[in-house]
């Protein structure tokens, strides 16, 4: 955790508080599917924020899906307050490769920063080695940077300043 | 940007599938049910339209034929929990482009949609180009790069403001009449008029009548007073084709009005003052018939004040591709058929051959070829009844075994063909009359 918060505030530019653990919501469980639905646990972590954060990333090793999806890397709010990522298919192990944390880690750090991306109003990039660029398969991870392309990082600089500017700190009011 | 809408009576479904496409950065609304669906298709366009099969009220299917009454080229994703092949297979042959069964992979989504943008890009790339080259080629619903045809088309503009007459020549089949109509649009008077006369096509009193009109009892028949052309295209442009064929006394009657500007109507006493710009077409030599004395100098000199000479189609070869593409696209929209590409032997076929009834000829070619084209491709043996092979077919038979229909549909097929599609000139040919050779052309279903 302690590497992906740092990577967040090389690449960001904001200062990265981490919450105590939490447990993800019971009713965000999808039995028949045996996977998490992220969209309900991201709206249970809207209540979690805490009122003077700018964003609030969630980290967890359940295999997230979206009822229209078989699964997905993560999940985030569009231009809102929260975002969430899974390890569970970052490991090579998943894949009946040999575990490698270094690995999983560079790859959480990457989609980690993909979402939060989001939060702040990026859209998926053409740019194959951008973190904005989307990645529908763990390849596609592999292939990208954690860093953002040059217009997305423009983007994303105003942005991040806007909300640091910002105190009344907007986001929570969207529905997801 | 691109708009997609998600039509899904599932909140969760609709909501999860909209913020994925949503974060590709495509606009995208939602809608609860099928009929939402439809109203907000009658507002907006969307590129994509992603449609739930099962629904309570109108089902997906249902939903994509309405979407497709208002939008004929929207692509419609159908998306179920409930696959079979059979609702598979109606949704495609419905005109579904994708059925996805979900949940589906990311992956499967991203590509579909990438695909069918990719793929309107490209539409659109080609509808501009499309125009470009339209644009380029096209003078007046005329098609041409030759460079003959268009300093003809300067020439065109240059005389489109003058009263003066035109006459324009050329083969059968080469368009005279819509380089006529391309005159008439150019100019300060296409608010009026623009009244067309084939003057082959009717008898000599008749075509008196027709040009002039007639007061009432000026014949038999003639039970009230009739505006002729001449008066309906006061302020506009009368077109008189086939010229090469009027008769002596029309000839003296027409050269009356283009010197005097007036006429009397057939039967009347009354003269009747016309501001119309005359338009005449032939495709007979015209000073030839001058030099044999069938047709009158001085109204030749009247007419031809700007002569227009229209190239046959074999001396633009160029042009050949151009029209067939066009041809093509209208005449496959019209019979409401998809045939959207020639392969080269076509392509040779056509560029091989003479085309004495000139764009006419390869007009009906093309859309003989298309009736009999059943792959979406035109190729050398839809186009096959080029360069003469039924004539050739029809030789090998002894006139002794043919019937005296056959002898006779032979005998006005080789005349029309010898005349170059001039009905006048082939019916002298075969010793009958104009109106006999119409019903005949018409029970033995043959072209001019």
């Amino acid at each position: 955790m302690e590497a992906i918060a740092e990577c967040i505030e090389n690449i960001i530019g904001a200062p990265v508080h981490m919450l105590e653990d939490l447990d993800e919501p019971k009713e965000a469980f999808v039995e028949k599917r045996n996977q998490w639905d992220s969209s309900v646990i991201l709206r249970a972590l809207i209540n979690m924020a805490p009122p003077d954060a700018l964003r609030l990333l969630g980290v967890t090793s359940r295999d997230l899906c979206v009822p229209v999806l078989t699964f997905v890397f993560g999940q985030a709010q569009l231009d809102g307050l929260v975002s969430i990522i899974s390890t569970a298919r970052l490991k090579p192990e998943f894949y009946g490769l040999s575990a490698s944390t270094e690995l999983t880690l560079e790859r959480a750090c990457k989609e980690a920063i993909h979402e939060l991306g989001h939060t702040f109003g990026l859209v998926h990039c053409g740019d194959r080695s951008c973190a904005m660029s989307l990645s529908t398969h763990v390849g596609d991870v592999d292939i990208k940077n954690a860093e953002f392309c040059r217009g997305c990082r423009s983007f994303l600089r105003d942005r991040v300043t806007a909300a640091l500017a910002d105190e009344s700190r907007p986001g929570r009011e969207k529905q997801l | 940007m691109w708009k997609i809408l998600v039509v899904d009576d599932e909140l969760i479904m609709r909501e999860s599938l909209a913020a994925w496409l949503m974060e590709d950065g495509y606009t995208v609304d939602t809608a609860a049910s099928g009929q939402e669906g439809v109203e907000l298709a009658k507002k907006t366009e969307y590129t994509i339209y992603f449609v739930d099969l099962k629904m309570p009220g109108i089902d997906g299917i249902e939903t994509m034929t309405q979407i497709h009454k208002l939008h004929p080229d929207a692509a419609v994703i159908i998306i179920t929990a409930f696959a079979t092949v059979d609702t598979a297979i109606t949704a495609m042959k419905e005109g579904a482009q994708e059925y996805v069964v979900k949940p589906c992979s990311p992956q499967e989504i991203s590509l579909i949609v990438e695909r069918i943008i990719h793929l309107e890009n490209l539409e659109r790339e080609n509808k501009i180009l499309r125009k470009k080259l339209n644009d380029r080629y096209t003078f007046h619903d005329i098609i041409s790069k030759n460079p003959k045809m268009h300093e003809l088309f300067a020439l065109v503009n240059d005389v489109a403001n003058l009263r003066s007459t035109v006459l324009i020549q050329g083969e059968s089949g080469t368009g005279k009449d819509l380089i006529a109509k391309a005159i008439h649009q150019s100019s300060d008077r296409s608010e009026s008029r623009f009244v067309a006369v084939s003057c082959a096509a009717l008898a000599e009193t008749l075509l008196e009548s027709e040009l002039f009109g007639h007061e009432r009892g000026a014949f038999t028949g003639a039970v009230s007073q009739s505006k002729g052309k001449f008066e309906i295209a006061d302020g506009g442009t009368l077109f008189l084709d086939e010229i090469g064929g009027i008769s002596h006394k029309l000839q003296v009657d027409l050269l009356r009005v283009l010197q005097e500007r007036s006429f009397f109507r057939v039967g009347g006493s009354k003269e009747v003052a016309v501001n119309v710009r005359v338009i005449a077409a032939t495709n007979a030599d015209l000073l030839a018939a001058v030099r044999d004395g069938t047709f009158r100098e001085d109204l030749y000199y009247r007419l031809n004040v700007i002569n227009i000479h229209i190239p046959p189609l074999r001396d633009r070869l160029e042009d050949i591709p151009l029209l067939v593409r066009h041809f093509m696209e209208r005449i496959s929209f019209e019979l409401g058929k998809t045939v959207s590409g020639l392969t080269d032997g076509a392509i040779a076929r056509l560029m091989s051959h003479q085309w004495p009834g000139n764009v006419r000829e390869l007009e009906n070619s093309i859309e003989r070829a298309i009736v009999t084209c059943h792959d979406g491709v035109l190729t050398e043996e839809n186009l096959s009844f080029l360069d003469g092979n039924e004539s050739e077919e029809e030789e090998a038979i002894s006139p002794g075994d043919m019937s005296l229909a056959d002898l006779e549909r032979r005998a006005i097929k080789a005349t029309l063909s010898r005349t170059e599609g001039n009905v006048k000139e082939a019916a002298s040919i075969l010793g009958i009359d104009r109106s006999t050779l119409y019903d005949k052309l018409k029970r033995y279903n043959l072209r001019r």
